[in-house]
Parts: structure tokens; sequence; C-alpha cells
């Protein structure tokens, strides 16, 4: 099964190709057979590699297949090579598993769009270059995939590239596109610099071999620790970019721009997840940098407080999705920044399921009310989209942390260790998964419950959606449930499973400072409940304010009508980003690179040249009169000047 | 007669010609001129083809006469063609090649 590692990315880019060359010939069935046919071809093949990982010892877990030397210039050489071990292979099933479900959905909701089976082939190039970046064995390749699905989020962000995305601020959709990859950018070139400092202290860009060299250092200390913060942080720009960490988070909530599959898929589920994945395969180094460990933490929990909040007010259901996912990801780099990496890894899956979930179900939304987005429009869809209602709210439960769904285990576990690390920032986590619970459930509370508030135009075409829709649904909503069975504490299987990949460049007897105290398991099972309670407080104020008195939720947004506005602003930040770099940069880029440096440097030295020689012709073409006589003249002087110099010699 | 008489009147002879191609407007008389020249040329190779009792200057000269009726055929018809849309044949009314 080694051989054939291969051929998990390879069925997505043949997708992509037949779909991207063929497809508009094809029926829409014809298409989305394909593209589906694809996704589902690389997890069956990934399933098949999962059982052979499974067979062998924990410690020897780790498939590699070199397919050809990529580079080869001096001593930097860079191959093109797969590399299965538990972490990645966690991720390509998760991967592969929920993005075969959401091309299934896309298949329904896609139903009659222009640029079908553009947007299949998009779809597929995208799983090509999301499994490129987890399977990559090098970091070289790694990036290939990262700025891969970089392209495509672009691509589908801007898919309906003709429409308007927000009407106050005028963001089209391609616009939403561009913001998303420019932002993007800014990351990228800090993993970028990273890598270059990588290769500058370990002589390679292979995952083994960097991740030997470092954990050597662990015995024996050869490279500083100045060092490992240096690649640490710049690695971690990198994340934050895709990511949608603070400062770079700005891009996500206008990356709702594209079709709901696409923020499902790529926006929720996967591609955001791939900073994380990145941490978490660099342990090894970030373990050797506290300094960054902490900033990655305190980065994550501050991103995980501030999206939630701003979810509070937001009245898209996309976009109070999108900040969720933003919040969620912060907990996943909380979980990273204290040191517990698989519990990081555990709530990426587990937010996989619940959030592709929650974004399926709010298409599903959308497509029974005619693509209405705005929740302060829709209400009382329980009775009408039954399955769209019972699915978002297992996922919804999910995310709030209610025992036993799986968002319990997975966000229990980040609360632990995060409380073993810090009770400070423990407290502040609690709160904000309080939060978490309360901005879902007013979400579901305002779509799914009171008195419908749609026009009757909309409400006419009310239906639920079609089973190709609503199957993907109910799987996930049964992986939401049950998908956190996998991380029990103290049976953790999934930490069995995940620690191996992590723990085996840490050479023996080597002393690590974190996880120095291991709190005892009543004190865990308090602090469960005490998270329990919290979400359901969270649910119970949104019950109160949204659903059993009505007009709360206006008196409360008037009488804090500051932090209101605040809040629905969305903290000013892209108005502050407005001023403080776009701005400048436009003006900078106006009136000094096109004007002084474009216009007068460089056009001005193409046409100085040109009219110094034209200047210089105009006195010189005087010679040509026109007049034979004057030339012969000259002929006739030359011919005198050298019979003088041939008789005077 | 010495070698130097021929060679001055054949000098005297190429002078007129260049003057006559240089000062005159005609295009006919620019064309004469030319024909001075060529057989002021003539006369120096004939004189020294006698001098030096060489074979080869009297050859030479045949070949400069032929060249010159050669150009006499299509310098005419030239000029012909320019009068037949210019109505002159004055060569400062004609100057169109230049800036």
């Amino acid at each position: 099964m080694q051989n054939y590692l291969w051929l998990i990315p390879f069925f997505p880019l043949l997708g992509f190709v037949i779909n991207g060359l063929l497809g508009r010939n094809f029926s829409e069935k014809a298409v989305g057979a394909i593209a589906a046919g694809a996704v589902l071809a690389s997890f069956v093949t990934a399933v098949l590699t999962f059982t052979e990982l499974l067979g062998l010892s924990p410690a020897s877990r780790v498939l590699t297949q070199t397919l050809y030397q990529w580079l080869a210039t001096g001593n930097f050489g860079v191959e093109v090579a797969f590399r299965l071990d538990t972490l990645s292979m966690t991720m390509v099933l998760a991967v592969t598993g929920v993005g075969f479900l959401i091309h299934v959905y896309s298949v329904g909701y896609m139903h009659g769009e222009r640029g079908f089976s553009r947007f299949f082939s998009f779809l597929n190039l995208f799983m090509f270059a999301m499994l490129l970046l987890v399977m990559g064995n090098n970091f070289l390749l790694m990036f290939v995939g990262w700025e891969g699905v970089g392209l495509c989020s672009y691509l589908l962000i801007g898919f309906y590239y003709d429409r308007v995305f927000d009407e106050t601020t005028g963001l089209t959709c391609a616009g939403a596109g561009t913001k998303a990859f420019i932002v993007n950018r800014i990351g990228d070139f800090g993993f970028l610099l990273g890598m270059f400092l990588i290769f500058a202290t370990f002589g390679s860009l292979d995952f083994e071999t960097v991740f030997s060299k470092a954990g050597a250092s662990l015995t024996t200390p050869q490279v500083s620790t100045a060092t490992f913060t240096a690649i640490a942080l710049l690695l971690f720009i990198g994340a934050t970019g895709k990511s949608a960490q603070l400062p770079l988070y700005v891009w996500l909530p206008d990356a709702m721009a594209g079709p709901t599959p696409v923020s499902a898929l790529i926006h929720a589920a996967t591609m955001v997840t791939a900073g994380v994945y990145m941490v978490a395969r660099c342990s090894i180094i970030y373990l050797q940098a506290p300094i960054a460990m902490e900033v990655v933490a305190v980065v994550g929990l501050a991103t995980a407080v501030f999206a939630a909040t701003m979810a509070i007010t937001a009245t898209d259901i996309k976009k109070v999705l999108a900040y969720s996912t933003v919040s969620q990801l912060g907990y996943m780099f909380l979980a990273c920044g204290v040191g517990a990496f698989t519990a990081g890894i555990f709530h990426l899956v587990t937010h996989a399921f619940f959030k592709a979930l929650l974004f399926l179900g709010a298409g599903s939304v959308m497509h029974a009310l005619s693509g209405e987005t705005q929740i302060t429009k829709m209400g009382g869809l329980r009775k009408y989209t039954p399955t769209t209602f019972w699915t978002f709210l297992m996922g919804g439960i999910a995310i709030a942390g209610i025992f036993p769904f799986s968002g319990f285990f997975s966000k229990d576990e980040i609360l632990w260790k995060t409380f073993l690390h810090s009770p400070v920032l423990y407290v502040i986590a609690l709160a904000a998964a309080g939060v978490t619970a309360f901005y879902m459930f007013r979400m579901i509370f305002m779509t799914f419950y009171g008195a419908p508030r749609m026009d009757a135009a909309v409400m006419h075409h009310l239906h639920e959606s079609p089973k190709v829709m609503t199957l993907p649904l109910m799987i996930l909503a049964g992986l939401s449930i049950v998908g956190g069975w996998i991380g029990i504490p103290h049976l953790n299987q999934f930490e069995h499973w995940l620690e191996p990949a992590m723990a085996r460049f840490i050479p023996e007897g080597a002393a690590l400072h974190a996880e120095a105290h291991e709190g005892s398991f009543g004190l865990e099972v308090g602090l469960m409940a005490v998270s329990v309670l919290v979400a359901l407080a969270g649910i119970y104020f949104a019950y109160q304010m949204y659903l059993a008195k009505a007009g709360a939720a206006d008196r409360v947004a008037a009488r804090l009508s500051g932090i209101y506005n605040l809040l629905k602003r969305k903290y000013y930040v892209d108005e502050i980003y407005d001023a403080l770099f776009v701005r400048p940069l436009l003006w900078l880029s106006e009136n000094f690179f096109w004007k002084i440096f474009d216009v007068k440097i460089i056009d001005g030295t193409v046409n100085g040249s040109a009219k110094f020689f034209g200047g210089v012709a105009s006195v010189l073409r005087r010679w040509q009169t026109g007049i034979v006589q004057n030339y012969a003249v000259t002929l006739v002087l030359g011919l005198i000047v050298i019979l003088g110099y041939l008789l005077m010699r | 007669m010495p070698l130097v008489y021929y060679l001055l009147l054949s000098a005297i002879l190429f002078g007129i010609g260049v003057a006559g191609v240089l000062l005159r407007r005609n295009a006919i008389v620019i064309f004469m001129s030319v024909e001075l020249m060529l057989n002021a040329v003539n006369l120096t190779f004939v004189a020294f083809a006698a001098h030096l009792k060489n074979l080869e200057g009297q050859i030479f000269v045949f070949f400069v006469m032929v060249v010159a009726a050669a150009e006499v055929a299509v310098g005419l018809a030239l000029i012909v063609a320019i009068f037949r849309v210019k109505a002159t044949v004055f060569i400062d009314e004609i100057n169109l090649m230049k800036w």
C-alpha cells in the first residue's frame, strides 16, 4: 500500500482536469459524479492506508513515498515525497471524508447554477492542494499545497464574480476574494521567511531531517532557543494568515461571499485548519521555543474571545458561523500554545464535523428561503425544514460543548490542558465557551423558533432541501454526536494514536518543561461540570433574550448601545486597517509608485532616451537636403581630402 | 607628344565635368557632364596604355563605354519619366529625398 500514497491526491487532480477541460459539455449529474467520485476514491484509498497503519506498531506508523527529485542544486534538494504518519493520516481522513460529504451536498446546492462544472473543478483542485499540504514530506511541498489552497480559496470566494457581496461597503465577491488572497500573502511571507531560516539552521527542508536535528537539540543543545523562537514565530505568522487569527483574521468573514459549500469545506473544515496542522507538525520546534508557545496561546485565546463577541451581533447567518470558526480556530491554537497539540488536532477534527454541518445547514436554510441570509428575516423554520432543524441543532449543541456531543470532549480537553498550564487563561477560555453557546443558540432561536419574519413570496417557496443535501447533513450530525468519543478522557484513544507522530523526534531521556503537573481526576470532572454549566448558562441567556421575552434583545442593545455598536461594527477593525494600511498604501502607490516612480523614473528613462536621439537627429537631419548636388559636393570634398593626404604623405 | 599633355587634358576635362555636375541645374546637362568625366578617364586609360605599351588599358575603355551607354539609356529614361510627372528637369525642383 505504501506505493499507492500518491493516489490519494491524484484522484481529485484527475477530477479537476476532466471537469475543468470537458466539464461544460457534461450534464450536471456527470460532473457531480466525477467530482464526488474522485474524492470518494481518495477517501477509500485513505481508509485502506489507515487500516494498514493500524496494523503497524505505534512507533513505526510512518509511510513515505518519494515520487521524484524535484530540485537539486548544490546542497539544496527537494523531493516530491509524501508522508503519511498518524498526524497527516488524521488530516487526510477528515479532509477526504468531510470533503466527500460536502461534494455530494454541493450537487444539490449548486443545481442549476451557472458555472456548475467550474465550481466542481475548483473544488477538486482544492482537494488536491489540501492533500498535498497535509501529505507533503517537506516544507516546500507543504508550501505548494499551502499556496494551492489559497488560490482555490480565492477562486471560489469570487465564484459569483459579477455580484456585490456587501451592500453597505460595496464589497464585491471578486473583491472579497482579492482581500482573502492579499491578507494571506502577508502570512505567507512569514512562512517563507520561516522556511529560509529552517534551511539556514538545519540545512534541509525535509521533515525527517529537520525534526530529527531539532529533537537532538533537546539533549545536546546545538541550536539556540532564540533561533527556535524566531522560526516558530515566523511560521506562526503564516498560520495566523491561513487560519484567520489576530491580526490577520479579517479576510474570513468576507470569504463568506463564496457559495455555502465552499464556506463549509474551505473556510470551516479544512483549509483554515492548515495553520493548526502546521504548528502541530512542527511541535518539536515549538516545544523548544517557550516564548513562541506563549505567543501562540495568547493570540489563540485573544482571537477566540474577540471573534466570539463579534458573532453575538452579526445578523448574517454565514457571518455568525464565520466568526465562530475564527473563534474555534483560536481554541485550537490555544491548545497548541499550552503544549496540548493532540487536543488541538482533536478539536480540529470534531470542529470539521460540526462546523461543516452548521455551514451546510445554513446553506440548506438559505436554499429553503430563496437565498436569504439575514437571520432577522427568518424564524419559525422548525416546522418547515425539520431535517435541517434537527441536524443544525445537533451541530449547535456540539459546538456549545454539551455532554456527550463531540465538541464537549475536544473543547474540554483544551480547557483542561489550559487549566493545567495557567488558570487565568482557563477562566478567559471558559468565558469564551459560554459566549459561544450564547451566540450559537441566539442564531438557532432566531432562525428556527418564533414567528416567521420572511416575505410572503419567500414564505410561499419554503421547502425542505432535497435528499442529496439532507443526507450529508444527517451523516455529519451523526459524526458531530459520536465523533468525540474517540477522545474520551483517560481512555483517550485519539491521543494514543496521534502522540507517536509528535513524540518520535523527542530523543530518549530528554526533559521537556511542559506537562509539569498532572491534575487530579476529581478536579478534571469538576471542571467538566463547570464548563457544561457555563454552556447551559449561555443557552439559557439566549433563550431569555431571543425567545422567552419579546424585545428583550432590543432593550439590552439599547441600554448597552456603546458596546452594541462596537460589536456591530466589528470593533472597527476593517476601518482601522483601511485607514492604517490600505489607504496609505493606495496613496503611496498612486502618488509615489505610479505618478513619480513609474511615470517620472521608468517612463522618463525610456522616453528620455527617445527624446535625446530625436533631438540629436533633428540637428543632423539637416544634412540630408535632398539636393543631389550637395551630396556630390561632399563626395568631391572627401575625394580631395583623401588625395591631399596621399600626396602630402 | 609627352604623356603629361594627355594627362593634363584629361584632368581639365574631368574638372569641367565635376564643375558641371556640381553647378548646373538641368538634369540633362548634368548627365552630359558625367559623360565628360567618364571620357576624361577613358583618355587617361588610353594615354597610359600607349605609353606603357600595354593593351589592358585600351580594353578597359571598351568596358567603360559599354557601361556609359547603358547608363545613358537608363538615365535618360529616368529623366523622361520625372519630366512627365513634374514637368521639369531642374533638379532643385525635384529634391524629394530629404527629411
